[in-house]
C-alpha cells in the first residue's frame, strides 16, 4: 500500500518509516512544520520542529531512498493547538496539547490530506499497539503513548499504523543504530514542543499578561494571598503557592475560577477527588454498553485507577475506586479495558468537566 | 524521468565534462611563478578571454567567483560600501522586489546592519520594471548607492530591458547591477552594449559546473571586496583560482551562447506546446508572467524555457509531490531552509494573491528537453490537478 510516514526528525518516527519500507510498502516521508519560528536549534532534549529536526528527518528519508517533503501546518497548529492551549489555561482548565495535536493535526489535517492525495495509511512512531482496529498500550510501559492517542475515532484508527507498539524504546534505538541512523542517539523530546525552554508559566505570562487575583483558603473563605495569573496554577498543585495558611498542614490548589481570578486552596482531604463528570465522550471502537467497569487514566503518565462509568446528560460520570488528587477540568479521562496479555485496550476518552 | 527543472540546474554539457576532466589531473596554482603555475594561469586566462568574448565584456572585467549567490552579494554589498565611502549620503538601494534572494537578502542585511535604506520598485503585473518607474525612484540619484534589477526572472521568466534601465540610472550617475543568471544562454546578453556596471552569471544554469560563476565588473566600477587574501581577481575577490571549474564555466558559456538562437527556438516551441496542451487538459490554468510571445526590444520578453502556471484550488506542493511520484520533476517557488514551500515572493510582488501564488508550479525546459517530456506532463496533469484540488492543505 501507499504509506505516508510522518517524520519528526526523532528516532521513533525514523524507525517506524524504516519498518514500513521493510514491509514492502511504497513509503513517502513528510515532516510537519508546526512552529512559526523555525530558526530555533534544539538544545538538549527539548523542543521539536526546528530546522535541525527537519534536516534529521530528511537525512533518514534519503538513506531509506524514499521521497521526502515538508508540509507547512504552522497556521493550523497555531490555531488548533497553541491558541487552544492558551485559551484553555485562560479559562481555568488544564489542556493536553499532544492529545489535541493528534486529534486535530496528525490524524485529521495530515491524515485527510494523505488520503485525498492517494495514500492508504499514515505511519507514525507512536508507542502504542494497534491491530484489528484495537488500540492498546505499548509493551514498553514507560514509553506508552496510548493516552495521547485515546481521542482517535475508528475512522482515524483505520488509516493509522503504529509499528513500534510491540517493542521497547531500547529496541527502537538498537534498530536505528544497526541501520546507521544518526538519530539513533538523539535525546527523547518531551515537554511541550512549542515551549522549548520548558517554562510553561513564562510562556503563558507572555501570552496572557499579568492578571492578578486572590488566593482563598477554602476552609475559612479568607484571602490568604495574591497571584499574578490563574494560569500559573494547576489543580492539585502543592508547591509554589506563595501563601501560608493558619496551620502547618500542606495546602493544594482545589479550584481555579477564571472570571473572579480566584485560586482556591485547601487541605489534602479537600483536594481528594472521588468522582469525575465529563463532556461528550469519543470511542476508539463501538460505543461500550454503560454502566461498565474500566480503568481510567487522568493524565499522561498517570496511574490507571479502577472505576465505574455511567452515562449522565450526554457526558460520563466516572466513579473512582481510589480517590485521586490533581484532577483538573480540561484534562482527558482515557478509559482502558485491562488486558495483561495483549495490552490494556483504549476504550475511549472524554474531557474532565467537574472533579469532586 | 522527466526533468523539467532546468532553471534550478541543467545537466553538464559533454564538452564541459571533457574539458574539466582534462584539468582536474593537473598540478599548478595559477598564482605560482614556476612552469606549472604558468600553465595553470595560461588556461585560466584563456578561459577568462573566452567567457568575456561570449558575453561582450573585456577580459579584465571578468571576476571569477563561487557562483551566482557570491556574485550578487559581492556586487550589492561591495558597490554599496565603495559608493558610500566615497560619499556618505549615498545610502539608498533601489531594487526590484522580484529579485532572487541572493540580492534581496543582501539588501536586507545592509538595511539591518549597515544603515542602508531601500526603495522597492513597483513591478508590472508581468514582472517587468519600467524605465520611467526606475527614473522616478532614483530621483536626482545623489543619495543612491546602487540599483539592481535582474535581467530575467528565475521564477516567472520575465525579461527586463536592461539597456534602457541602465541608461536611466546613468543619467543620474547611479551604477547598476543586474543578476543575469537565468538570462545568459537563453537571451542575448551583451555586457558592454547593455551599459550595466556589474553583471552576475553562473555556470550550472547553462551546462557548466556548480560552484563556478563570475561577476562582470566594469573597470571604473568601485567595489569593496568581501574576501580578502591573495589579491586575485583585481584584488576584489581573493582566493586560489579553481582552474578546472573556470575552464568548465568558460566552455559552457561559450557553447550555450553559441547555440543560443537555435536552442531558444527549439525550447520555445516545446514550451509553447506544453502550455497549450496543459491548458487543454486543465482549462482554468493561469499563465504567470509575460505572454509566451512577448517581445521586448527586438528579443523575447520571456525566457523561452519558462512555463510558470497556476492551478486554482490546488496547492503547489501537493502538485509537485504528485508529479514527483509520477517521475516528473518541476518546482514550486522557493523553499526555505527547512524545506517549507512558501508562496512565491515573486508572484506576490507582481500583485498575485496568496492563493494564486500557492497554487503555482514552474516547469523549466532546457538543452536536454524533448517532445516526450512534454507528452509525459500532458498525460498526467489532468488527474494530478484534480487530486490536488481534493486535498487542500489544512485550510478551511
Amino acid at each position: 500500500m501507499r504509506v505516508l510516514a510522518a517524520m519528526s526528525g526523532g528516532v521513533d518516527s525514523a524507525v517506524a518509516a524504516a519498518l514500513a519500507v521493510d514491509a514492502g510498502h511504497d513509503v513517502t516521508g513528510v515532516h510537519l512544520a508546526l512552529s512559526q519560528n523555525r530558526q530555533t536549534l534544539r538544545s538538549g532534549s527539548r523542543g521539536c520542529c526546528s530546522v535541525e529536526d527537519s534536516h534529521d528527518a530528511r537525512r533518514v528519508a534519503d538513506e531509506l531512498g524514499i521521497p521526502f517533503y515538508v508540509w507547512d501546518l504552522a497556521e493550523r497548529f497555531t490555531e488548533d493547538v497553541v491558541d487552544d492551549f492558551v485559551a484553555e489555561y485562560a479559562a481555568g482548565r488544564t489542556p493536553n496539547p499532544c492529545l489535541r495535536c493528534n486529534e486535530k493535526i496528525k490524524f485529521s489535517a495530515v491524515l485527510d490530506r494523505a488520503l485525498s492525495l492517494g495514500f492508504d495509511a499514515v505511519v507514525t512512531g507512536h508507542h502504542a499497539r494497534l491491530s484489528d482496529g484495537e488500540l492498546r498500550r505499548s509493551v514498553d510501559a514507560a514509553k506508552d503513548q496510548s493516552y495521547v492517542l485515546g481521542v482517535l475515532t475508528p475512522g482515524q484508527l483505520a488509516a493509522a499504523w503504529f509499528p513500534l507498539g510491540g517493542m521497547t524504546k531500547e529496541r527502537v534505538r538498537e534498530i536505528a543504530a544497526e541501520r546507521g541512523f544518526a538519530v539513533a542517539t538523539k535525546p527523547d523530546s518531551h515537554d511541550i514542543c512549542f515551549i522549548p525552554d520548558g517554562d510553561t508559566r513564562g510562556f503563558l505570562a507572555r501570552r496572557l499578561g499579568s492578571r492578578p487575583g486572590p488566593v482563598v483558603d477554602a476552609a475559612t473563605g479568607e484571602t490568604v494571598g495574591e497571584h499574578d495569573g490563574t494560569y500559573g496554577f494547576t489543580i492539585g498543585q502543592r508547591r509554589g503557592l506563595g501563601v501560608s495558611a493558619g496551620d502547618s498542614a500542606p495546602r493544594y490548589v482545589l479550584g481555579i475560577e477564571p472570571v473572579s481570578r480566584t485560586v482556591t486552596i485547601g487541605t489534602a482531604e479537600q483536594a481528594a477527588v472521588d468522582e469525575v463528570l465529563t463532556g461528550v465522550p469519543t470511542w476508539t471502537g463501538a460505543a461500550p454498553v454503560l454502566p461498565a467497569r474500566f480503568e481510567v487514566q487522568l493524565r499522561a503518565h498517570g496511574r490507571p485507577v479502577p472505576c465505574e462509568v455511567l452515562v449522565v446528560d450526554g457526558g460520563l460520570r466516572i466513579e473512582l475506586a481510589d480517590s485521586q488528587r490533581g484532577v483538573a477540568p480540561g484534562q482527558s479521562a482515557v478509559l482502558y479495558e485491562p488486558d495483561a496479555a495483549r495490552g490494556d485496550r483504549v476504550v475511549g476518552q472524554a474531557a474532565v468537566a467537574v472533579a469532586r | 524521468m522527466t526533468y523539467l527543472d532546468h532553471a534550478a540546474t541543467t545537466p553538464m554539457l559533454p564538452e564541459v565534462l571533457a574539458a574539466m576532466t582534462e584539468q582536474l589531473g593537473r598540478v599548478g596554482n595559477a598564482s605560482s611563478l614556476h612552469a606549472s603555475g604558468r600553465a595553470a594561469r595560461r588556461v585560466a586566462e584563456q578561459s577568462r578571454e573566452r567567457l568575456a568574448e561570449a558575453l561582450g565584456a573585456r577580459p579584465s572585467e571578468v571576476l571569477f567567483t563561487g557562483g551566482g549567490t557570491e556574485s550578487d552579494n559581492l556586487a550589492v554589498k561591495g558597490i554599496f560600501w565603495a559608493r558610500r565611502e566615497a560619499d556618505a549620503q549615498r545610502r539608498r538601494l533601489v531594487v526590484s522586489p522580484a529579485e532572487h534572494h541572493a540580492v534581496l537578502d543582501s539588501v536586507e542585511w545592509l538595511v539591518k546592519h549597515d544603515d542602508a535604506e531601500v526603495t522597492w520598485l513597483p513591478v508590472e503585473p508581468s514582472g517587468r520594471i519600467r524605465p520611467e518607474v526606475l527614473a522616478e525612484a532614483l530621483g536626482d540619484g545623489r543619495d543612491v548607492a546602487l540599483t539592481s534589477v535582474m535581467w530575467a526572472n528565475n521564477e516567472i521568466g520575465t525579461v527586463n530591458d536592461i539597456a534602457a534601465l541602465a541608461a536611466v540610472a546613468h543619467a543620474v550617475g547611479v551604477p547598476m547591477h543586474t543578476d543575469a543568471v537565468q538570462a545568459v544562454g537563453q537571451v542575448l546578453v551583451d555586457f558592454g552594449a547593455s551599459g550595466v556596471d556589474a553583471l552576475t552569471m553562473t555556470g550550472h544554469k547553462l551546462g557548466g559546473p556548480m560552484g563556478a560563476g563570475a561577476l562582470l565588473l566594469r573597470r571604473d566600477a568601485e567595489c569593496t571586496p568581501l574576501l580578502h587574501g591573495g589579491g586575485q581577481e583585481r584584488d576584489v575577490r581573493s582566493g586560489t583560482l579553481d582552474v578546472a571549474a573556470i575552464v568548465g564555466l568558460a566552455v559552457a558559456t561559450a557553447t550555450a551562447v553559441g547555440r543560443r538562437e537555435q536552442r531558444a527556438a527549439e525550447v520555445g516551441e516545446l514550451r509553447d506546446r506544453l502550455v497549450r496542451e496543459v491548458r487543454a487538459q486543465v482549462p482554468d490554468t493561469q499563465l504567470n508572467g509575460a505572454p509566451l510571445d512577448d517581445v521586448l526590444a527586438g528579443g523575447p520578453g520571456r525566457l523561452p524555457g519558462n512555463a510558470h502556471l497556476s492551478f486554482p484550488g490546488a496547492e503547489g506542493d501537493a502538485l509537485l509531490m504528485l508529479l514527483d511520484a509520477r517521475g516528473i520533476e518541476c518546482s514550486t517557488g522557493s523553499a526555505c531552509s527547512a524545506g517549507v514551500a512558501r508562496p512565491s515572493h515573486v508572484l506576490l510582488a507582481v500583485g498575485a494573491d496568496g492563493e494564486r501564488a500557492r497554487s503555482s508550479l514552474r516547469f523549466s525546459l532546457g538543452h536536454t528537453s524533448t517532445e516526450a517530456d512534454v507528452d509525459a506532463v500532458v498525460e498526467v496533469i489532468g488527474p494530478v490537478v484534480e487530486r490536488a484540488r481534493r486535498a487542500g492543505l489544512g485550510r478551511r
